[in-house]
């Protein structure tokens, strides 16, 4: 399955990586994709998750082609 | 309804000035009469970036976005506004990219038959666009770049319109 993630803003630096193409053989939770691709970081616990440019819960299956973005609360406006 | 995310300087009285005229423009063109005396009210909030936050001098803003989302992130918000106000039109701009003290960062605008439902939409679109438009700012100081905190206040200030 493979799985387009995204990080913004301070997460982007966070992880040091603005996004990375996801190869998984299993199916992910929205949440799962961030270990998947972080390793061992631990996603802040105001993490915001974004499917397909929608809001998520951390527990949404993802689907094959599915864009996850992870990023901090917004502060636009 | 029109929604611009853009990365240079405006000008927000310019801006609807020249939708204004597009909107007549069109209007004769259809020969419609009816809409400019429908909105009897229109309510406009307009965002300037300041030069200190929380006692420091600021000196330029980094506003990131994510392009492929906010777009449909704030015609969500619209659509929830219409769904609660009869506004006649609404119109949206925000900023990215680099922006000095003094620059608008967005505007908010709204038309509606009265008063109420124009302020009230205005001040609905503002809340929701703060929580979860995603933009992100940084801003440039003496001291270096540092990412911009949500304020609890800003989600805070949803409780309001929740039902």
């Amino acid at each position: 399955m493979h799985i387009d993630i995204l990080f913004f803003a301070s997460l982007r630096e966070l992880v040091g990586q603005s996004g990375v193409a996801l190869e998984s053989s299993e199916r992910l939770t929205a949440g799962q994709a961030w270990t998947e691709s972080v390793g061992n970081i631990p996603m802040p616990g105001n993490t915001l998750i974004a499917v397909n440019q929608a809001y998520v819960k951390p527990s949404q299956i993802l689907q094959e082609g599915d864009e996850v973005a992870f990023f901090p609360p917004v502060t636009g406006g | 309804m029109k929604i611009e995310i853009i990365d240079k300087e405006f000008v927000p009285w310019q801006e609807l000035a020249d939708y204004t005229q597009q909107q007549q423009q069109q209007q004769q063109q259809q020969q419609q009469q009816q809409w400019q005396t429908a909105a009897g009210a229109a309510a406009t909030f307009v965002g300037t970036m300041r030069d200190c936050n929380e006692g420091n001098a600021v000196k330029s803003m980094v506003l990131e976005h994510y392009p492929a989302m906010t777009q449909s992130a704030i015609e969500e918000i619209e659509k929830e506004a219409r769904a609660r106000w009869p506004l006649s039109d609404t119109k949206i701009i925000h900023r990215f990219g680099r922006l000095e003290p003094g620059a608008q960062i967005m505007m908010v605008a709204t038309a509606a038959r009265h008063r109420g439902d124009a302020f009230a939409a205005a001040e609905f679109l503002m809340d929701y666009l703060k929580s979860r438009a995603p933009f992100w700012k940084k801003e440039i100081t003496d001291m270096g770049e540092s990412w911009v905190d949500s304020k609890a206040s800003d989600e805070a200030a949803l409780d309001r319109w929740r039902r």
